[in-house]
């Protein structure tokens, strides 16, 4: 599945091989405003990189311009050395770079572990054989339960994921995209609209998913930040403002002023 | 009040679905509906072949537009256009190259497959109101292509007196009975297969597009290229039932390829339950069924008709077969 799985990881900054996602002066334009400007961005493979910033700061549009969903006005974007900045969404997402969304992404009417089934049916390459009966896909069944239980949702399994309460919604989908097995997950706000103990469970699991992969997060639980990220990246009007890990990022002056200044405190 | 899941609260007790009892419950079905189709022309008043041959070949209309809008999620406003064409070409070579009823049924499928290809490449690059006007505009073009090309269409005459040949060039399709159940076999057959695409590999995927788009293009699915995929099975099939009855009812005319024809089967699919494999076929059966039996009312049919739309719409949103399988819990 992953081509450079085998491949060493080196935590070393300044290589440019151990950078797997890379943009230069990122642009996009919205008729007359600047959403995203010139942003440099550069993750580090292995990492857990997180986007911040105060609402508005442009980190949705920064992660729809990086999956494609939006093409920028300027700049490229350099995925594992490939200039993936005129590829189509879901070519990036054939290539190992999957997104979850802000609002929860699921299959309504779906079962739940249909939802997971789905991305693990991609293996198969393409779904076109509409004369085939779906057993055929029970043979998935099996990987499908598996991550249906790594994110405790196995007593739903069969429930049609319309059902499922919100902070389950969002479980079910770390479990579809953590279905594909991507070598980069960017997660949009996994925990925006937890419950205590959903954040607890949730931020566990990108952990534990976080061991073998690249992980870009927008987040707003800087609590969370503060514990899961390696790095940290803060947007403020479209721009960086700062970069660097949260003691570092934390004390920068600008950052404070940023969120007092949007009414964050 | 039809909501699904506005309690707030996940409905745990819901009780959980088991595809394979849903399977059996769907074989049974279909062994209940061949075993009625076998027997409805003994049935006085109803069991009149012309008039089943008819609502059977609506009904396979209404289950090929069904497997786009209820399992792609894509609202066609001009299935008129396949259904029309196919039956013109079906009618024609029947008529004036005499070729026998499965090849000229064969023909109009192709027509339909075709046309739907080269619709549905245009269609499918918009979304929402935008692809179904798109779909209008070009069945309307269908429509004025039939309307302008007489020699090949009759004009506002249509095709008439359709001969039905020897089927295979050996058996006579003398009687509207024989016909009859030569129309009921290929429409079984073209719902086995609308039910197997929909539980396929191919519909699951079919399903997830429908239900988020998005998520679908974010799990690394080329959608426009299902899309294509289910417009063209679509088309095909609704060419099939078009040029099927053009064999049958003897007559392929401009109604076929109206933009009215297009409603009709919105108008039937809703009625039935749009989303489920059975419904087409009853709101089908109650459409037909209505304009025959309400056709000492004349223009009077189209009100009672849309009455009885805005009674669903208001009342059953899901449609009649989508109501009672809510009712026993199950998908029909």
């Amino acid at each position: 599945m992953r081509p450079n799985a085998d491949k060493t990881k080196s935590r070393m900054v300044g290589t440019s091989d151990d950078i797997i996602l890379r943009t230069e002066g990122l642009t996009k334009d919205f008729k007359g405003f600047t959403a995203v400007s010139e942003v440099d961005l550069a993750v580090r493979r292995g990492t857990i990189h997180a986007l911040i910033g105060p609402n508005g700061a442009g980190k949705t549009t920064c992660f729809n311009l990086l999956t494609k969903f939006l093409d920028p006005s300027r700049g490229t974007i350099t995925y594992k050395g490939r200039d993936i900045t005129s590829q189509k969404p879901a070519e990036v997402a054939r290539l190992g770079l999957v997104r979850s969304f802000q609002i929860s992404a699921v299959f309504p009417h779906l079962t739940v572990l249909e939802n997971v089934r789905i991305a693990l049916q991609r293996k198969r390459g393409d779904s076109f054989d509409f004369w085939v009966s779906e057993s055929v896909l029970k043979a998935l069944d099996g990987e499908a339960m598996r991550l249906v239980e790594a994110v405790g949702l196995a007593d739903f399994a069969q429930h049609d994921a319309v059902e499922l309460s919100y902070g389950r919604k969002r479980a079910l989908e770390i479990a579809t995209t953590l279905a594909l097995d991507p070598e980069m997950m960017l997660l949009d706000e996994p925990m925006a609209g937890m419950g205590h103990e959903d954040v607890d469970r949730i931020a566990e699991l990108i952990k534990r998913v976080s061991a073998n992969r690249t992980i870009l997060m927008v987040e707003h639980n800087l609590s969370v930040v503060a514990s899961l990220s390696d790095q940290i990246t803060v947007l403020a009007r479209g721009k960086v403002l700062a970069e660097g890990d949260y003691a570092t990022v934390s004390k920068d002056p600008r950052v404070i002023e940023a969120y007092i200044g949007a009414g964050h405190g | 009040m039809a909501d699904i899941a506005a309690t707030g609260s996940p409905s745990i007790s819901a009780s959980p679905k088991a595809a394979a009892d849903n399977a059996a419950l769907h074989r049974m079905i279909f062994i209940g509906l061949a075993a009625t189709l076998l027997v409805l022309p003994f049935i006085p008043v109803i069991g009149y072949p012309f008039f089943l041959m008819k609502v059977l070949c609506f009904a396979l209309f209404a289950c090929a537009f069904n497997l786009m809008l209820g399992y792609g999620g894509l609202l066609s406003f001009g299935h008129a256009a396949y259904f029309g064409l196919a039956s013109y070409v079906s009618a024609y070579t029947a008529k004036h190259w005499g070729l026998t009823p499965e090849l000229s049924i064969l023909l109009g499928t192709a027509s339909g497959a075709v046309l739907g290809l080269a619709f549905g490449s245009l269609a499918i690059r918009r979304q929402g109101i935008y692809f179904a006007m798109i779909t209008l505009a070009l069945a309307q073009m269908v429509f004025f292509f039939s309307l302008q090309t007489p020699r090949f269409t009759g004009g506002e005459d249509g095709i008439q007196a359709v001969p039905r040949n020897n089927l295979f060039g050996l058996i006579p399709l003398g009687s509207d009975t024989s016909t009859y159940y030569l129309v009921a076999a290929v429409f079984l057959a073209g719902v086995a297969l609308i039910y197997r695409v929909i539980h396929s590999p191919f519909g699951q995927v079919l399903k997830a597009i429908r239900d988020n788009e998005a998520r679908a293009v974010s799990l690394g699915y080329r959608v426009n290229q299902y899309k294509l995929a289910v417009f063209v099975l679509s088309a095909t099939l609704a060419g099939l039932a078009g040029s099927m009855k053009a064999i049958a009812v003897q007559l392929a005319s401009l109604t076929d390829v109206h933009w009215s024809m297009s409603g009709e089967v919105v108008l039937m699919t809703l009625v039935g339950g749009m989303g489920t494999v059975f419904g087409p076929i009853i709101g089908a059966a109650v459409i037909i069924s209505m304009q025959n039996f309400l056709a000492g009312l004349g223009a009077w049919v189209t009100v009672v008709q849309g009455a009885i739309f805005v009674v669903c719409v208001l009342i059953f949103r899901e449609g009649i077969v989508g109501v009672i399988g809510k009712w026993i819990k199950r998908p029909l």
